[in-house]
């Protein structure tokens, strides 16, 4: 049975960029092992002849011609950016990174 | 803090180069992977955008056919097998080019897989094997503020443009690329001018490395000699002509041999290639950033091409550029010198369309890679872009084939040409320039030559054929051109002999 530990809870926190302090560690990492748990015991009922999907509807290709739609205007697009500059989303200076 | 690195020649003495090549396509799709946003290039920024490709909430993508149909095609000329069922994946992770925090990419179920590529160096081939060919969609453009030189070092802060973000790209992976030693860095480079040349014939992408349509990132690893035992490799990123290929290749050999040499470990990591002044320095170092977290995308079903239309496709392929090449090489009689010169010039399809107009071979090349092939690049086009068409050409040349034009009168012509005065024979009416054929006018000059030039004319009739040329000359020069040499030089020597 999966079971995730309060080191892995804190890695993927970190990597979602969620900031959990200990206590909320020792309460959420037995939590969430309980819920792989249940969602693991679904490979118990299916048979071998259930294959894994990752999808409810058993559709294939849907695909759009490609055809322009008009989407946003610039004003439109940026009317949810905090800051703009330039016609530009600003955002603030990424640290250890580069492009 | 420069690296120190090690001569090529003693980087092969010790190790052998195992090269990985990840090359990114972008498609020349009318509308992005996902959404009818415009793909076009040099637009305003944040003018292509919609609430799909910005990643707001509740956006639902929709993959585009025409994407999936080069990406097969792309996998069918890399000699690939084609996924009977495949999905997209969320690759996940935080960066502000990347609107929706995660790209839509394909993760462990390709579209395309196993293929190859044969690559020629100096006529030598050497097999590229194909790992993957996957669709993925392209980020945002990020403009870095405050920084010196327009990195993100020192920048305050950095301003987004989404136009780019969700064209689709095709990403090919390489398997490692090993044995080719001191061949290395041109094995690269000429992986990535093949894999363009093919783009180019398939017709899916502008294939203009120059604006990032086409860019390519470099694993290089160095072996022990022998030992078969594959080292610590670096990505180098970003590197964006086929020059920088080969030379990012080749310093990344210099640099690790120099770094393993002192009993040091190279460091797994991502470089960045640097046009300017031919290095590479330290990005960031694989760790947590590369736990992308990937899984199956849920708004979007299953890619299953069809068998039928995986055939239909590949009845689209185009002949091989390579193969082409040699055929043409071999129709047109070129050496080896004459053909490099022709593809390097970019002057295959229109030399070849001349020629089909009814054009000998070595004058097409003459007048593409010569008169035209200049005017081109002083006018920093290249020779398909020029106002002058293949069927403009093969009519100049067979005015000249006729006798009615010298090649200084065609050249007068191609002026006319790009002066838009219309086809060659409106501008040779217009501007007077066929050959004089009037043998009493021509018969006029070589008299009038003669008697201006007394001691010229002495030295022919004393046998002295040579200096026939000055004569020709004044004759030349007063027909204003408009004269056949050949037939004045005959009619100078039945004159004067
Ligand atoms: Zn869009």
């Amino acid at each position: 049975m999966p079971e995730i530990t309060r080191d892995e809870v804190a890695h993927l926190a970190n990597l979602a960029r969620i900031d959990l302090s200990d206590a909320e560690l020792d309460h959420l990492a037995p939590q969430l092992s309980v819920i792989l748990e249940s969602v693991a015991s679904i490979s118990g009922v299916a048979g071998d002849d259930v294959p894994p999907t990752s999808h409810a509807l058993p559709l294939t290709n849907v695909f759009r011609e490609d055809v322009v739609v008009p989407g946003l205007t610039p004003e439109q697009a940026l009317s949810g950016a905090p800051e703009v500059e330039e016609q530009r989303f600003s955002v603030p200076r990424i640290l250890g990174e580069e492009a | 803090m420069s690296d120190t690195l090690i001569a090529f020649d003693d980087v092969l003495a010790s190790y052998d180069p195992a090269m990985g090549l990840e090359v990114h396509v972008e498609l020349n799709t009318l509308t992005k992977m996902f959404c009818g946003c415009p793909t076009e290039f040099g637009a305003a920024p944040n003018t292509q955008v919609c609430p799909t490709c910005l990643g707001l909430p509740g956006a639902m993508p929709v993959v585009n056919r025409k994407a999936v149909e080069s990406a097969i095609r792309i996998g069918l000329a890399l000699n690939c097998d084609i996924a009977e069922w495949c999905r997209f994946a969320r690759k996940n992770y935080f960066y502000p080019d990347m609107p929706k925090n995660f790209q839509t990419s394909q993760y462990d179920e390709p579209i395309c897989f196993d293929g190859y590529m044969d690559v020629d160096v100096d006529g030598e081939t050497f097999r590229v094997e194909i790992e993957r060919a996957h669709m993925e969609e392209d980020t945002g453009k990020s403009l870095h503020v405050g920084g010196a030189t327009g990195r993100i070092h020192g920048a305050d802060h950095s301003l987004v443009d989404y136009n780019r973000a969700g064209i689709p790209l095709i990403e090919i992976v390489t398997k490692p690329i090993l044995g080719t030693g001191a061949k290395a860095p041109e094995v690269a480079r000429a992986y990535v001018a093949q894999l363009r040349d093919l783009i180019v014939a398939l017709d899916v992408s502008d294939a203009r490395m120059d604006q990032g349509s086409i860019r390519a990132d470099v694993n290089l690893s160095l072996s022990p000699k022998g030992s078969g035992v594959l080292g610590t490799r670096t990505e180098t990123k970003n590197v964006n002509s086929l020059r920088s290929v080969e030379r990012a290749v080749r310093y990344e050999m210099s640099r690790h041999a120099a770094v393993l040499g002192s009993g040091q470990k190279i460091l797994q990591e991502t470089r960045h290639w640097h046009e300017d002044t031919g290095v590479t320095t330290s990005g960031r170092e694989k760790s947590d950033a590369e736990d992308y977290r990937y899984f199956p995308e849920p708004d979007l079903v299953p890619v299953a091409p069809s068998r039928e239309w995986v055939e239909e496709l590949r009845g689209t392929l185009p002949e091989n550029p390579t193969a082409r090449r040699a055929r043409l090489q071999a129709e047109w009689g070129f050496s080896d010198l004459e053909m490099r010169d022709t593809v390097g010039a970019g002057a295959l399809n229109v030399i070849e369309q001349t020629i089909a107009a009814g054009t000998s071979p070595q004058a097409a090349r003459k007048w593409w890679l010569g008169e035209l092939a200049r005017r081109a690049n002083e006018q920093g086009l290249l020779v398909d872009a020029l106002p002058v068409t293949p069927a403009d050409v093969a009519r100049v040349q067979a005015l000249v084939d006729e006798g009615s034009l010298n090649d200084k009168l065609a050249r007068q012509v191609f002026d006319g040409l790009f002066a838009g005065e219309g086809t060659p024979d409106e501008v040779v009416a217009a501007r007077g320039l066929a050959i004089v054929s009037d043998e009493g006018a021509l018969s006029t000059a070589v008299d009038n030559a003669i008697a201006a030039n007394p001691d010229v004319a002495d030295k022919i009739r004393d046998g002295k054929v040579a200096a026939a040329g000055a004569l020709i000359g004044a004759v030349m020069k007063e027909m204003r051109g408009q004269a056949d040499a050949g037939r004045v030089r005959e009619l100078i020597l039945e004159k004067l002999q």
